[in-house]
């Protein structure tokens, strides 16, 4: 972790119904949202649920993960659209299918993106980036930290 | 009388403008201007003729809302209808289908269509992040490095594409190789007089894993526009007209990340609705032009609008000349490819070349074989909306 002052990288702007999910994962605990109606897992947080035929208004609630999944698809980055990725070329973007069935958008590290392939199981790690943010990112299953 | 869009409407006028890399001095305003003039005048009309204008409303950033009645302002054109079509790269082609809507309700006679950007080196540019705070991409997206534009999450589209059907670079470059041939015979592409191998298109930079760069578009500044008329007012048009016979606009997702399965495109529905109404099938077109930001943008709008099974459109692409004078004329005036992106003024120059195409008029590109019936699509986000659009010239009403 570097100073709050030296990390350079954009950081979430959470809103009030985003805010658990960074408090979580400060705590780190990754969370996502489940339907007491219907049962949908949610992800990205909302305040209705995206069910096929629920109308739920505030019917979602926060549920811990295992932060055991997949890798859905991923890319190697060569071309940051923020100039503060620039050092860490080259860098992977991934989609993680986690094993309750919901996906996110995060970065693989902690190895040699040569050796990533789609449906390799990942265990997510913690970035504390700032004192006041941790991001989510995913490591290969076999790893030790 | 029919009971739904087919012939009822034709496009009768365009305007493009040719994409360079930069346009110093010109804002998106006047380069929407400039085109529209163009549409108007191919079209044999007067200011006061256009009585209907659909708009893009990435003009809208910054403007304080309200681009339609400024743009109207602008230019001096003062409609009775007129409305935005927010739909980025799916955009055009919506556009001619609501234009195409609009004139056979009476809700206009002539309606202008029509988007641009602007590059100016001296300008400065929009900030990257959105101004809204939209949760899905800045709290969950831009604090993991998303790649400039597009790239990364067709580069993801492709990964997984590779994973579950194969079709590397080395398959996935006929198209860039194809499209190119069709850009050299085009004066008003932007790579017109470079032309391109297979083997070009694999050694060329990696930009986001497997996407190299030949494969991606490169952003431009231009604007296109096209005016739309109802059949029975096509006799006062000086050129042939290019009737819309069906179409549709799908969405399967708003990002990529979340829903369903990323390597289908969402034109599939639309497909089905543009050639029901036409009463054709796949088999029956004769050219087209797809929506090309990426080779795999390409690949899987083949397979979803039927062409082809899904998971088979590297092979299929082997096995026809995609060029202009081929066996399938594809994005035939280059595609965005080579021919360049102006933001979604890229997707309406398939459309005008389209109509180019239908009225005989393509000049050295010119499709040799018949171009009474050509499939255009357009294409939004990320695999987020896709636009099918069915022209015909009258001899394929």
């Amino acid at each position: 972790m570097v100073t709050d002052g030296e990390y350079k990288k954009p950081l979430p702007m959470p809103s009030f119904t985003s805010r658990p999910f960074w408090d979580a994962a400060k705590d780190h605990r990754l969370t996502f949202q489940r339907c007491r109606l219907c049962g949908t897992n949610v992800f990205y947080p909302r305040d209705v649920c995206p069910g096929p035929d629920c109308f739920g208004v505030g019917t979602l609630d926060w549920v811990v993960s295992s932060g055991k999944g997949s890798v859905y698809a991923f890319t190697v980055s060569y071309q940051p659209a923020h100039p503060a990725f620039k050092e860490d070329i080259p860098y992977v973007l991934a989609i993680i299918a986690l094993e309750e069935g919901w996906r996110m958008n995060s970065n693989i590290v902690n190895g040699d993106p040569a050796e990533i392939a789609i449906g390799m199981p990942v265990e997510v790690v913690w970035d504390d980036v700032t004192s006041e943010f941790t991001l989510p990112k995913f490591q290969l299953a076999d790893r030790t930290a | 009388m029919a009971d739904n869009l087919r012939g009822a409407a034709a496009i009768v006028g365009i305007g493009e403008l040719k994409p360079e890399r930069t346009r110093p001095g010109r804002d998106a305003m006047s380069l929407l201007a400039e085109a529209s003039y163009l549409a108007i005048q191919d079209a044999g009309l007067t200011k006061a003729d256009i009585d209907g204008m659909i708009f893009d409303p990435e003009l809208a950033i910054g403007s304080g809302g309200g681009y339609v009645p400024k743009m109207a302002e602008y230019m001096g054109i003062y409609p009775t209808w007129a409305t935005g079509c927010d739909a980025q790269g799916a955009a055009a082609v919506a556009m001619a289908l609501q234009a195409a809507a609009y004139v056979d309700a009476g809700l206009a006679n002539y309606v202008l269509c029509g988007m641009s950007a602007a590059i100016d080196p001296d300008v400065p540019r929009r900030p990257a992040a959105p101004a809204r705070q939209e949760t899905a991409t800045t709290e969950f997206q831009v604090p993991f490095g998303p790649t400039v534009g597009a790239n990364g999450w067709y580069a993801m589209i492709a990964k997984r594409y590779e994973a579950l059907y194969g079709a590397t670079v080395e398959k996935r470059a006929k198209i860039c190789v194809d499209l190119r041939y069709n850009a050299n015979h085009n004066p008003m592409a932007i790579w017109h007089d470079k032309p391109i191998t297979i083997e070009d298109v694999v050694n060329s930079r990696i930009v986001a894993d497997p996407l190299h760069l030949l494969e991606c578009v490169m952003p431009c500044a231009g604007g296109c526009a096209f005016v739309v008329t109802r059949a029975d007012l096509v006799q006062n048009s000086p050129h042939k007209p290019a009737y819309v016979l069906g179409g549709g606009l799908g969405i399967l997702r708003g990002n990529l990340t979340h829903v369903g399965e990323i390597t289908e495109s969402p034109v599939g529905g639309a497909a089905k609705k543009a050639f029901a109404m036409s009463g054709y099938g796949p088999k029956d077109v004769q050219a087209m032009e797809i929506y090309d930001s990426f080779t795999i943008t390409v690949m899987c709008e083949l397979e979803e609008s039927g062409f082809c099974e899904k998971g088979t459109a590297a092979d299929w692409i082997q096995e026809h000349d995609l060029t202009f004078k081929g066996d399938m004329p594809l994005n035939t005036h280059g595609g965005q490819l080579s021919y360049g992106q102006a933001s979604t003024a890229g997707g309406c120059a398939q459309v005008t070349e389209a109509v180019r195409q239908i009225r005989r008029d393509g000049g050295e590109h010119q499709v040799p074989g018949p171009t009474d019936l050509i499939y255009v699509t357009g294409s939004g986000g990320s695999f987020s909306q896709q636009s099918a659009l069915m022209l015909a010239s009258d001899a394929a009403l």
